[in-house]
């Protein structure tokens, strides 16, 4: 992953509330098996509307993206976030989102930078034609106007997005205490592992078959 | 759907004597702790939180809700800011969500740790028609893209050792509805799914949530999650509800109630006798759709009604076990006195059959009510919000609900179409016939030959019934095969307007 410690530019000054992932990227799109190429069909519907932001030269390839409430909401698709990114957006700036997806957006390299309404307001304002910094050491969103906002972020995740670091491999060096954890649910609630008595109902797969 | 004016009456809530059985002494923490080493990122495993030593919990002495127990059994380590390594017991994969998970493991040569706790089921590619020809054949899936989804996720789970459903195999469903129908699904455990529907699993008291395609990978890789500790809220519906309402309407009331973003950063306990008295059929409604309403998940305790479901299912725990299971699955309960972050509560009596006028769950209105006037909501962008629905609906705002005409019935989707939803349909039909300019689909949502450990064979029933609704024209198309169909809106089949 590339790490993020500060993303500045343009920014598409959107604030529509309650976006869900279908409106990200549309159902259509996640037949794909790889994890690239999304951009095309990222606000596929809302690019099809005349004097949409998405297709407004103004905006074009803002790494930054302001919206309303609830961001994120709806199906779990990660392809939501891997459409962002692909399309080059690397923060999202809103009053809420999804605990689904602001954890896709984590994973993938994008911050989601929760603040209150009224910061909102004013950066839309300012976004029809200024450039608008996010800074995770500082963790701050500014605008050249001394406009200067605070938010929040997990530490953990935060330190993961600036370093650029891998979940996955991280949690793997915490394997004795996983085993030891495992080793104590095998004695004492025995019944989690998965009986058996699957295997006369035709299931496929190498492990009893 | 079901049940409506059989509903006994409400009693007081039984927290507490939980058959007054107290953990096991033998429970105790058989974790020797190590202290972290000094770069280790701040995790360290905390004793108190570790819920096999239940001592730990009554030396506390303070009263914990349901979310609170599942959580505390399953903290692997813990860290200085409150971030928790979640142990995953249960892991469902289905088509669309893991293809890209698998690429991450074999580019990064890892193994999957647990593959005897995960179950794949393609659903969201499959099309509901017939599956094998006449001759059972297996036939080729149309859609060349939805047919690589589907290749991928056989090739990956034979690479890795994963038990696999076969799209042909008669326990395929849908994966909310296979879960639970399989004993997969178990009170008490935590369950993840590459989809949002997932809580529905936590009508069985199963911790469940949907996951991102990155924490798949993760849970395939390692078996945990890294999370933090959810908010609680209580959902309480008592009273006993009207004529034909259904669960449905219930969680439909609570997310008009709390609004589409009123559950975000919470578990949502759904608590009160009309949950109480809910059939599992019911309670996963009720839980599938806590996600509607924002929430990180949606719990039901584990009670009698739910081991009566599990006990004799294919996976289910047996003999010793299942006691053993049982008795901790009791001890789960909230505890009296236990506090939660928010407590909502609703009179059933206030709750009528709902509808909808829009496209976000939290527009409903009883079936008595009217389309609302945009001009109506204070907020403004909720306005422009109801406007765009309103145009999209084709509905203007003043109309009585009942004026609405009827142009498509579809019954279905992970929500309601398990055996008891379709039985319900059936009742209603019988003996009636679709009315003209409607077009009715029925997708059951598994296609099990047998009820569990019953005897029964459930599934000729339901083709039974299925077929007789197609023959005396109640449902002008009957789709053949278990699925997801116009639901998930992968399988490009879109109702015509
Ligand atoms: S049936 Fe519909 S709502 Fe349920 S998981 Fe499938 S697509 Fe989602």
């Amino acid at each position: 992953m590339t790490p993020v410690t500060t993303v500045s530019g343009r920014a598409y000054p959107w604030g529509a509330k309650n976006i869900d992932t279908d409106v990200i990227i549309p159902a259509h799109w996640l037949k794909t098996i790889t994890r690239t190429g999304l951009g095309r069909g990222a606000f596929e519907t809302v690019r099809a509307q005349p004097g949409n932001i998405f297709n407004d030269p103004r905006y074009a390839g803002s790494p930054i993206l302001i919206a309303g409430d609830n961001f994120g909401c709806g199906s779990s698709r990660e392809h939501a976030a891997w459409a962002l990114a692909d399309m080059g957006i690397t923060a999202v700036i809103a009053p809420s989102f999804s605990d689904i997806f602001s954890g896709n957006a984590f994973k993938n390299g994008i911050v989601p930078v929760v603040l209150p309404q009224e910061a909102i307001d004013r950066l839309l304002e300012v976004a029809k034609d200024q450039i608008v910094t996010v800074d995770l050491e500082t963790m701050t969103v500014t605008t050249p106007f001394q406009d200067r906002f605070t938010f929040e972020l997990d530490a953990f995740r935060r330190q993961c997005l600036m370093e650029g670091l891998d979940e996955v491999g991280l949690t793997l060096a915490r394997d004795t205490q996983i085993s030891k954890f495992e080793e104590a649910v095998a004695s004492n609630r025995p019944w989690t592992t998965v009986e058996s008595g699957y295997a006369s109902i035709g299931v496929e797969g190498s492990r009893r078959t | 759907m079901t049940g409506q004016g059989a509903i006994p009456p409400c009693f007081p809530a039984k927290a507490g004597t939980q058959a007054g059985l107290p953990p096991s002494r033998e429970n105790k923490l058989p974790l020797s702790v190590t202290p972290p080493p000094s770069n280790d990122r701040k995790l360290h495993t905390t004793l108190a939180q570790h819920a096999f030593s239940v001592n730990a919990r009554s030396i506390m002495a303070t009263p914990q809700t349901l979310y609170e127990k599942i959580w505390a059994a399953h903290v692997v380590e813990r860290r200085d800011d409150g971030t928790c390594l979640i142990y995953i017991d249960r892991h469902l994969v289905h088509e669309v969500t893991s293809p890209q998970a698998f690429e991450g493991l074999r580019v990064a040569g890892r193994k999957v740790r647990r593959p005897d706790l995960t179950l794949a089921v393609p659903d969201h590619n499959l099309p509901t028609t017939a599956r094998k020809d006449a001759a059972g054949r297996v036939l080729p899936i149309a859609d060349p893209e939805s047919a690589q989804q589907l290749h991928a996720l056989r090739r990956n789970t034979t690479e890795f050792g994963i038990d696999y459903i076969d799209a042909t195999a008669a326990e395929q469903g849908i994966v909310h509805v296979v879960g639970p129908e399989q004993g997969f699904t178990l009170p008490g455990t935590t369950l993840v799914c590459g989809d949002s529907h997932t809580s529905a699993h936590g009508a069985l008291g199963a911790l469940a949530f949907g996951i991102g395609t990155s924490e798949v990978e993760h849970v395939l890789a390692t078996q945990t999650l890294l999370l933090s500790q959810a908010k609680t809220m209580e959902v309480r519906v008592d009273g006993e509800l009207g004529f034909g309402v259904s669960p449905k309407d219930v969680i439909l009331a609570i997310i008009g109630k709390i609004g589409a973003a009123g559950g975000t950063g919470h578990v949502i306990e759904f608590t009160g006798c009309v949950i109480r008295n809910m059939s599992i059929e019911g309670r996963l409604t009720i839980a599938n759709m806590s996600i509607e309403a924002g929430a990180r998940a949606g719990l039901i305790a584990p009670d009698d009604t739910t081991f009566a479901y599990l006990k004799g299912r294919p996976m289910a725990p047996t003999g010793e076990n299942w006691d053993k299971a049982v008795t901790w699955w009791r001890s789960l309960a909230t505890d009296p006195g236990a506090r939660y972050d928010k407590s909502v509560t609703l009179d059933a009596a206030d709750i009528a059959p709902g509808l909808t006028w829009g496209t976000s769950p939290e527009d409903v209105v009883p079936i008595t009510g009217f389309v609302p006037e945009p001009s109506s909501f204070a907020d403004p962008a909720k306005q422009a919000a109801a406007q765009k629905s309103l145009d999209y609906m084709g509905l203007t705002a003043g109309t009585a609900m009942r004026d609405v005409t009827i142009q498509h019935v579809f019954i279905g989707s992970c929500t309601n179409s398990r055996i008891e939803d379709l039985r319900a349909a059936a009742a209603i039909a019988d003996g009636r016939h679709v009315a003209t300019g409607v077009r009715a689909l029925v997708v059951p949502g598994s296609g099990p030959r047998q009820a569990p450990g019953r005897g029964r064979r459930a599934r000729p029933d339901l083709h039974r019934r299925r077929i007789r609704m197609a023959r005396t024209g109640v449902f002008d198309v009957s789709r053949d095969e278990p699925g997801q169909s116009p639901c998930g809106g992968a399988l490009r089949f879109h109702l015509e307007p």
